[in-house]
C-alpha cells in the first residue's frame, strides 16, 4: 500500500537526462530518504512530484489514483508539501501570518483567530513556535519549523524536505529529527532528500539511492551499513579525501597570514566583521566553520581585496597588505580562489583568457598581448590540472568541476604562500570535490598556509589542522582538529558559548 | 485531465551547430525582407522591384556605389565609437551628441586654422574633434564611474542638450552673416577633406573610418587593454576580482568612444557640408548603436554592417524616386533588421525538439 507511486519518470534538460525511468514508492507513515550525490536527480524528482517540473514521461499515483500535477497548487490539494533550502517566508510578518498567507481565503483576517488556529496546529504536531513572533527575529532552525508548519497547516500528508539539515547546526538537526519522528507517529509520510549518510541511517526507514538520474535501489535502512549506502551512491566502496595526521612538525612555525582586529561592513554598510584575529601558519589548513551568512563571504572578500576593511590589518608573510588592490595582493603571494565560480571568472571569455586574466602584465609587451606565450601557458595549465576543455572553449560551457579546475589552476600555478579557499567544493560532485580537496592538501604539503572557509562541517573536519568558528562576524572559538567534536563545534556555531 | 500541450518545445543548447553561423545572416536578411515586404505592399509597390532598387541598383553604377561608401563613412565611425563603449559594458547612447561636439570643434577649427597648411590643419581638426567628443562624453562617464548613475539615461539626455546648444550657436553667434541661414560660416578650403575620387563626394573621412575599424580590431584583440575592456564588459565582478580596475577601464573606453564619435562629426563637416548645420547627422549616432549590435561588437562585423547600412540608406532614396515609396522605408528596414537579428541571435541557442 503506497501513498505515492512514481512510475518510470523521465525528465530531460537539453541533452542531460536528470531522471531516467525512475521508480519511487512511498509508504504511509514512513520517513524515506532520497540519497545521492549532487546532480543525481533527487531534487528534480521531487520538483516533479511538487508540480514545479513536468515529467517528459511516466505516471504519478497518489493514494492509488493516477494524477497529473501541473503546479504546486495541485500538489497541495493532493496533500503534498515541500520545504526547500530557500525558505519562502516574508520576514516582517508574524509566524501566524506567514502560515496562513495565500491559504486563508477570507477578505478580512482575524488576527486572534488565525494565531489561535496556528498555535493549535503547532501544538498538535509538537512544533514549538510562538505564532506571534516576527519571522525576521527567528533563527534558521525556527524558520524551517515555520515552513514545516505551513505545509502541515495546509493538511499535507506527504512532506518533502530538500536537504533540510544543510543550514542547521547539529543541535537544530536533533530537534528536527524529533519533529520528524513525531510526524511519523501522526501517520505522515516524509521524503528526506540528503547526501549525508549518517543522517540517513539515523532518521529514515527506507532509502532510495539515485545515481546519474537512475535508481540504484531501494533498501530498508536497518538492513544496510553506511559503507554499503556509500558504495551504492558513488558506485565505489571508498570515497572522500582527508588530511593525513601529524604532518606539521611542531616548533618554529612561521605565521603566513595574520588578521589583526579586522573589521568590515556588509553591503548595507552595517558592521559585519567584528575584530577578527586569526593567524594561519606555514603548511597549515585553518578551517572556518559556521552557519551560512555569519560573515564568511565578507571575510573572504575583505582578505581578497574586493571589500575594504573599516579597521584592522592584514599581513601576508609579515608584509602589511591592508587596503592593497587585488593585483598587489596577488603579487604579495596571496592566492585568491573566488567563492562564486560564476562571479570569479568572466564566463563568456575563453578558458585561456580566464587563466591569464589575473596576470595580464606578464603577458603584455608595450600594451600588446603576447598571444604565443599565453597559448603556451594555458596549454600547460590545462594539461597539468587535467581540465577537460580546449583552450578556446568559452568558460560558460564547462562543467562546474572543470570551471573550478580553471580557477585552481589560475591560483595554484603561481605557488602562492597563502591560499584563501571559500566554499571551494560547493555544488561539485564527489569526483570533483575529491580533486579540489586533494589539491588543497598538496598545497599544504608544499608549505602553503590555507584558510578554508566552508559551511560543510564534514569538509572542515576532514581537512583542517585547526578550526575556528565564526558566529555573527566574530570568531567565537579556535580549536585544534583533535579536540573539535561536532557537538562542541555545534555549540560554538549556534553562538551559545564562546571559547578563547 | 491531461492538458493539451504544443507538441514541440525549444531546448537550450550552448553550442549552435557549425553550419548555423554562416546561415544566420542569410536568415536575418530573408526574415527582414519578408516583414518589410508587407510594408512595401501597403505602399502599393512591388516588393521584388523595390528590393531591386534597394539593394542592386545602388551597386550597378559607379556614382551610386561611391555614394554608398560616402553614406557608410559616418556609420563606420559611430559604429566603432559605440562598439568601444558597449564592449566594455558601458551603454553609450550619446554618440549623436558627441558627434555634434566634434562637429562644433571642426567648424571652429576650420576657420581658425585658415592659414595653416592642410597637412597640419586636417590632423589638428581630427584631434580637436576627438577631444571635443571626449569632453562631451566625460560628464556621463564620470557620473557612471563615481556615482553609479545609469549611463543610458545620461548619455541619451546629453544628446538633447547638445541639440539645443547647436541650435543656440547657429541662431546666435554663428548665424551665417551672408545668407542669414542658421548655419556656421564655411570652413577654409585648406581644412576641407580632400576627395579620394575626383568629381565624387567620397572624401578622406572614408580612410579615417577604415583606420578606426583597424584601431578597434587591434585594441580589442591584440592588446591587454582590449582584453580588460572585454572582461569588464562580460563580467564586472570577475574582472574586479582578477585585479582589473573596472572604473578606470570603463572611463577610458567611454572617452575613446566619445572621441571617435566626435571624429564622425569632423568628417561630416570637413568632408560633406563644410558648415555646421542643425541636421548635420541623420541620426548617425543612434544608427551606430544598431551597427555595433548587428556587428556583434567586433571590427569586421561593424565594417560589414556599416557598408550594408550605407547601401540601405542609398537604396531607400532610389526606391523612393523610382516607386514613390516613402524614403523612411530605409530606416524602417534598419530597425526591423535589428529586431530580427536580436531575435535570431537569441534563438540560435535553442533547438526545436518534439515532445515525448
Amino acid at each position: 500500500m503506497f501513498i505515492v507511486e512514481m512510475q518510470s519518470i523521465t525528465k530531460r534538460f537539453g541533452d542531460l537526462i536528470a531522471n531516467d525511468h525512475v521508480n519511487f514508492q512511498l509508504r504511509k507513515g514512513e520517513v524515506h530518504a532520497l540519497l545521492g550525490e549532487n546532480g543525481a536527480g533527487k531534487t528534480t524528482l521531487m520538483r516533479i512530484l511538487y508540480g514545479l517540473y513536468h515529467p517528459d514521461s511516466g505516471v504519478i499515483k497518489v493514494k492509488d489514483q493516477p494524477v497529473v500535477i501541473h503546479s504546486p497548487k495541485d500538489a497541495i490539494q493532493l496533500g503534498i508539501g515541500m520545504v526547500t533550502q530557500h525558505f519562502a517566508l516574508v520576514p516582517p510578518l508574524t509566524v501566524a501570518e506567514n502560515v496562513v498567507l495565500g491559504y486563508q481565503n477570507s477578505f478580512v483576517l482575524n488576527q486572534t483567530q488565525i494565531e489561535e488556529s496556528v498555535a493549535e496546529a503547532a501544538r498538535r504536531f509538537g512544533l514549538e513556535i510562538n505564532p506571534k513572533a516576527i519571522v525576521r527575529h527567528l533563527s534558521v532552525g525556527q524558520r524551517q519549523r515555520v515552513e514545516i508548519l505551513k505545509a502541515l497547516y495546509r493538511n499535507a500528508q506527504i512532506l518533502i524536505l530538500d536537504e533540510p539539515t544543510a543550514v542547521l547546526i547539529p543541535q537544530e538537526v536533533d530537534a528536527l529529527f524529533e519533529t520528524l519522528n513525531r510526524l511519523k507517529e501522526e501517520g505522515l509520510s516524509v521524503i528526506f532528500i540528503s547526501h549525508k549518510l549518517h543522517e540517513v541511517t539515523q532518521i529514515t526507514d527506507r532509502v532510495t539511492v539515485l545515481r546519474d538520474g537512475k535508481v540504484v535501489g531501494t533498501v530498508n535502512t536497518a538492513d544496510v551499513t553506511q559503507k554499503e549506502l556509500a558504495a551504492m551512491m558513488v558506485g565505489r566502496e571508498t570515497f572522500g579525501v582527508s588530511r593525513s595526521e601529524a604532518n606539521s612538525e611542531k616548533g618554529a612555525q612561521k605565521p603566513m597570514l595574520e588578521l589583526i582586529n579586522l573589521c568590515a561592513n556588509d553591503d548595507k554598510n552595517l558592521p559585519i566583521l567584528k575584530n577578527i584575529c586569526l593567524t594561519v601558519f606555514e603548511g597549515e589548513i585553518l578551517g572556518i566553520a559556521g552557519v551560512g551568512g555569519n560573515g564568511q563571504r565578507e571575510l573572504a572578500e575583505t582578505i581578497c581585496g574586493v571589500r575594504q576593511p573599516t579597521a584592522g590589518n592584514i599581513r601576508v608573510d609579515g608584509q602589511d597588505v591592508t587596503g592593497k588592490t587585488p593585483s598587489e595582493l596577488t603579487r604579495a603571494g596571496l592566492g585568491r580562489i573566488p567563492e562564486d565560480r560564476h562571479e570569479g571568472m568572466v564566463v563568456h571569455l575563453t578558458v585561456t583568457d580566464n587563466l591569464v586574466l589575473e596576470h595580464l602584465d606578464e603577458f603584455t609587451r608595450n600594451g600588446v598581448l603576447d598571444h604565443k606565450a599565453i597559448r603556451q601557458y594555458a596549454g600547460e595549465l590545462i594539461r597539468k590540472f587535467q581540465i577537460k576543455a580546449k583552450p578556446n572553449d568559452i568558460t560558460r560551457t564547462l562543467s562546474g568541476g572543470n570551471m573550478q579546475k580553471v580557477l585552481l589552476a589560475r591560483v595554484l600555478a603561481r605557488q602562492p604562500k597563502v591560499i584563501i579557499a571559500p566554499q571551494p567544493t560547493r555544488g561539485l560532485d564527489i569526483g570533483a570535490t575529491d580533486y579540489v580537496r586533494q589539491q588543497l592538501l598538496e598545497q599544504r604539503q608544499r608549505g602553503a598556509a590555507i584558510l578554508l572557509i566552508s559551511e560543510d562541517l564534514d569538509e572542515i573536519l576532514a581537512l583542517s589542522d585547526r578550526i575556528a568558528v565564526i558566529y555573527e562576524g566574530e570568531i567565537v572559538g579556535t580549536l585544534p582538529a583533535a579536540e573539535a567534536t561536532p557537538e562542541r563545534l555545534g555549540l560554538l556555531m549556534s553562538g551559545a558559548v564562546k571559547e578563547h | 485531465m491531461e492538458a493539451k500541450r504544443f507538441p514541440y518545445q525549444l531546448i537550450k543548447t550552448d553550442t549552435p551547430p557549425f553550419w548555423m553561423r554562416p546561415l544566420i545572416p542569410v536568415l536575418i536578411l530573408l526574415t527582414t525582407f519578408l516583414i518589410t515586404a508587407g510594408l512595401i505592399l501597403t505602399a502599393r509597390a512591388n516588393p521584388f522591384q523595390a528590393y531591386y532598387y534597394f539593394l542592386i541598383s545602388p551597386l550597378s553604377s559607379q556614382v551610386s556605389f561611391l555614394e554608398v561608401l560616402v553614406k557608410s563613412t559616418p556609420l563606420m565611425l559611430t559604429g566603432v565609437a559605440v562598439t568601444f563603449a558597449f564592449a566594455t559594458g558601458y551603454y553609450n547612447i550619446g554618440a549623436e551628441g558627441q558627434l555634434y561636439a566634434g562637429a562644433i570643434a571642426a567648424a571652429w577649427l576650420g576657420i581658425v586654422l585658415g592659414g595653416v597648411p592642410a597637412i597640419f590643419a586636417i590632423p589638428l581638426m581630427i584631434i580637436g574633434g576627438f577631444l571635443a567628443g571626449m569632453v562631451w562624453a566625460l560628464i556621463p562617464a564620470l557620473l557612471k564611474v563615481r556615482l553609479a548613475v545609469d549611463e543610458v539615461v545620461t548619455t541619451l539626455l546629453m544628446n538633447s542638450i547638445m541639440a539645443y546648444i547647436v541650435s543656440a550657436i547657429l541662431n546666435g553667434p554663428w548665424r551665417d552673416p551672408n545668407s542669414g541661414w542658421p548655419q556656421s560660416p564655411e570652413i577654409a578650403e585648406n581644412t576641407m577633406f580632400f576627395k579620394l575620387i575626383p568629381r565624387s563626394r567620397l572624401h578622406f573621412g572614408f580612410i579615417v573610418g577604415l583606420a578606426a575599424i583597424a584601431v578597434l580590431w587591434f585594441i580589442l584583440t591584440q592588446t591587454s587593454f582590449g582584453l580588460k575592456m572585454r572582461a569588464v564588459g562580460l563580467g564586472k565582478p570577475a574582472a574586479q576580482f582578477a585585479g582589473i580596475n573596472v572604473g578606470t577601464t570603463t572611463l577610458i573606453a567611454a572617452l575613446i568612444s566619445g572621441g571617435i564619435a566626435g571624429i564622425a562629426g569632423v568628417s561630416e563637416v570637413a568632408g560633406i557640408q563644410f558648415h555646421l548645420i542643425g541636421d548635420l547627422s541623420a541620426g548617425y549616432g543612434y544608427t551606430g548603436v544598431i551597427i555595433a549590435t548587428l556587428g556583434s561588437l567586433n571590427a569586421i562585423g561593424v565594417f560589414v554592417a556599416s557598408l550594408f547600412f550605407g547601401l540601405i540608406d542609398t537604396g531607400a532614396q532610389t526606391v523612393s524616386r523610382a516607386l514613390g515609396v516613402p524614403v523612411y522605408l530605409g530606416e524602417v528596414t534598419q530597425a526591423v533588421m535589428l529586431l530580427v537579428a536580436l531575435g535570431m541571435y537569441l534563438l540560435q541557442r535553442y533547438r526545436i525538439v518534439r515532445r515525448a
